[in-house]
Order: C-alpha cells, then structure tokens, then sequence
C-alpha cells in the first residue's frame, strides 16, 4: 500500500534535500509519494527536474513562510 | 546513573571520554557508570582510508587499541549487542548478556552496501574498509593507463571523500608519468558535481582546469563488468577501464533488525539528538537519520553536544538538554596530494571554502596524527 514520507530537508547543506531524497526514493515503493520540506528555494528547481529526468512523477510544488513542499511519487 | 554507550567508533569514543572527564567525581563516588560496547577491541581511524588506497598510509598508522583509548573509569566490553529492549531499558548482547541503562547511546555508525547495485561490488573498486582500501591500492599500482571512473552512490560516508579521492588520483597519476595516459571521470547524483553548491563551485572549475570530465544527475543502475559499462538511472552509460566507486551507505544491520530505523538510520531529533519517541535514548554519528553530512566531524561536534547535555542530567537532574547541537559539520577536503581546503557549516550557515593551501594540506596530515588525541577528547 503506497504511504506518504515526510523528507525534512531544511537546514541541510550537505548532503542537501535532493540528496536526502534520492536516498529515500529507492528505497520506496513504486505508488510511494514523498514530500520534501527544503528552505533551499533552488530546490523547487532541481528536485522537479531530477524527477523528470529518471522518470518518477512530480505531485506538486507549493510554499509556505520560506518553507517549499515538494511532493513526489515513485514510478518505476 | 547508568550510561551504556553502544558502538567504540569516533562519537562513541569521544563521548564516553568526554563524559568520564565531566563526571569523574560522580564516576568515582559510584552516583555514575559509564559503560561502552562494541564489535571490536581495536579503533580504525576511518578517513585514513583514503591515504591508504593511494598507498600514503599503512594499516597499522590507521589502529589504536580501544581499550588504551578511554579514560579510566569507564567500563569497556568487546560485546556487541544484538537486541535492543528500548521498554525496558536494556540491550541484550552477543555473549548472552543483558545491559541495564539508565541513559542509552546508540553510535553504531555505517557500512557500505555495493552488493545492492548490480554488478558494482565484482566491478568496482572501494576505500571504505581495510581489504578493499588495499585491494584498490594495488589495483592502482598495476594500473597503466586508461580511463578511470570515480562513481557516487548515495548516501554515503564522508560527503568530500568523491571530491578527494578525485583530485587525488590526479596527482598520484601525475606522479607516476601516467597524466597524458589517464582520463578522470567523474559522475555525480546531483545537478552540480557536489552537494554544497560552493563547494560546487570551486570544484568544476578545478575539474575543467585539470582536465578532469565530470557528469552530473548520474545516480548509478548497474555495471556491466564484461562490457565495462556503467548505467545510471537517469539513461546514460559511461565506458570505464577502472572503476572506483564511493558505494551507498545503510546503517548497521542490528538496528534494521531491531526496527529502530529504516535502512539503519534511526529517527533522531536534529537538535536534542534524542531518538524521536525516547527521552533516555540518543543516537549520534552516522547512525541518525538527520539529513545532515555522514562525517567523523559530525559525530565529534553532536558528541561533545550531548556530554555537556548528560553530564547535566547527572549532576543537576535536569530532564531537558541545556544545550542544543546547531549541525555544525567542519570537513578537510583535499585538493590534490600537496593542498587542501575546508567547508564548516552548521544548519543556518552555509560553508564558503577558500582556495586550496599547502598549508591546509600539512594541517590536515597533522590532524591524522592528532586525530588520537581527538578521539581520547582532548582536542
């Protein structure tokens, strides 16, 4: 059954919210979403465009107080 | 008060001497325990690896005997422990024996896992364990020219070391008379060819003027050690005659065992460092899941964090951390065989890396001596 993670990346440098959840991401099931909390405006650009690029599906983006939510579900 | 510390590596270590000196007066008059377990009776200074794969250090400059490392006083077991009983404040170890605790610490740290990629562990060369640093070493030596492939794998242990075995290789290359017969490669999983984007920055610039190729979004599929191919997720395929890898990381297989954390990252609060749902258990080093730099420096500073924070639960009661641990992470990178530099952050900060210095470099080397004195909390 496909369940939501929480991947909080704020305040992270290194290894950084992309990082976090490409570690997190294979480790997923195929239908899992995970959502990304990252305080790194940047990631709103390349967490969607690794996503696009291997192929796993981009839910939503949306921000709140500097805080930017980036949800994803693992597709293959 | 009964302390039990799981797991003799850099946190474990620096935090139990750390506390023996903090609580020496409870220590003797019996009010406090410090006991430590672990795996093995002899220290490894792991980032020492590195030298040894290119044939700068020995095995035995990189052991000390754990026992001689810790303040008298604490109590020292080689006894791992292979079941956790967090309800009832115990842990049950390999001997059949049963710890009691008052306050637990779990510092178990990590392993790499190429087995899970197919194809990498027959393929690919790795520095993270004595056998394979020295199997890479001697690859190296017999290796005459050719394209060699520095692969990343994530996460992984020591965010610098795809930066510094890199730069390295260059220069061993260079050494030997092999610059015009070696071609580096480089892939990396993210967009930029590291995750601190200034680090980042000083870096490709490096790799374009050494001549060192790079490609980046590369997370690794598989290997192909017939054709001497390596895919990655994203669709590419890079040919290779040497593959050296920086492999995925999980923690230690007792803490999957035991459910206390997926993949053997356990649930920690960034700040307190206590294991989320406990207040008496707390775990530091590689061990967390804290989305923080897999690092010696890392476990060193959240050590030193929860010394001051146990010490003051032991001698003045107190029920909450008086101090919080803000991620401060310093690491060396090494820009080559003769120069390095260094990031320091912390969860606010971001680092901003200087240029490489020769003088960087020799405090570096001196660190790795000095690193004994580090690990026994003196410095």
């Amino acid at each position: 059954m496909a369940e939501k993670k929480i991947i909080d990346g704020r305040g992270s440098f290194c290894p950084g919210p992309l990082m976090e959840l490409i570690g997190v991401l294979k480790m997923s099931q195929i239908g899992d979403e995970l959502e990304v909390l990252s305080n790194d405006k940047g990631s709103a650009k390349d967490i969607p465009e690794w996503v696009h690029k291997v192929g796993h599906e981009h839910v939503s983006t949306t921000e709140e107080a500097g805080v930017w939510h980036i949800t994803v579900r693992k597709s293959k | 008060m009964k302390i039990l510390i799981i797991g003799g590596g850099m946190g474990g270590t620096i935090l139990a001497n750390n506390l023996a000196r903090r609580l020496s007066t409870e220590l003797r008059s019996g009010k406090a325990r410090i006991t430590m377990l672990s795996a093995s009776d002899r220290h490894l200074y792991q980032p020492g690896l590195l030298y040894l794969a290119i044939g700068r250090s020995t095995p035995d400059a990189l052991y000390r005997d754990q026992a001689g490392l810790l303040e008298q006083g604490i109590e020292f077991h080689v006894d791992p422990v292979e079941e956790f009983k967090l309800d009832n404040n115990q842990v049950k170890a390999k001997s059949g024996k049963t710890y009691d605790y008052d306050v637990l610490v779990i510092a178990t740290g990590s392993r790499m896992v190429p087995e899970e990629v197919k194809g990498l562990a027959e393929n690919a060369e790795f520095f993270y364990t004595e056998e394979s640093a020295l199997k890479m070493m001697r690859r190296l030596q017999d290796f005459q020219g050719g394209k060699v492939v520095i692969t990343v794998g994530v996460p992984h242990k020591c965010p610098m070391a795809p930066l510094e075995i890199t730069f390295m290789l260059h220069d061993y290359f260079k050494e030997r008379g092999l610059a015009d017969k070696v071609k580096l490669h480089y892939t990396y999983p993210i967009n930029r060819v590291h995750s601190l984007e200034n680090v980042a920055k000083w870096a490709a610039p490096e790799f374009d003027r050494l001549g060192i190729g790079y490609e980046t979004f590369f997370n690794i599929k598989e290997v192909d050690g017939a054709k001497k191919v390596l895919r990655s997720e994203e669709g590419s395929e890079v040919a290779y005659d040497l593959l050296i890898a920086i492999p995925a990381h999980r923690g230690m297989e007792v803490i999957e065992k035991n459910k206390l954390g997926q993949n053997g990252w356990i649930p920690t609060n960034r700040n307190k460092l206590n294991m989320e749902g406990r207040t008496n258990v707390f775990v530091i080093g590689d061990t967390t899941n804290i989305p923080i730099s897999k690092a010696g420096s890392t476990a060193h500073f959240e050590a030193e964090t929860l010394g001051e924070n146990i010490a003051a639960m032991v001698k003045m009661g107190m029920t909450t951390p008086v101090r919080d641990y803000d991620g401060k992470v310093f690491c060396f990178i090494e820009a080559g065989l003769d120069r390095a530099t260094y990031a320091m952050f912390n969860y606010q900060n971001p680092p901003d890396p200087k240029a490489p210095t020769r003088a960087m470099h020799w405090f570096k080397m001196a660190y790795n001596k000095l690193y004994w004195a580090s690990a026994r909390g003196l410095l």
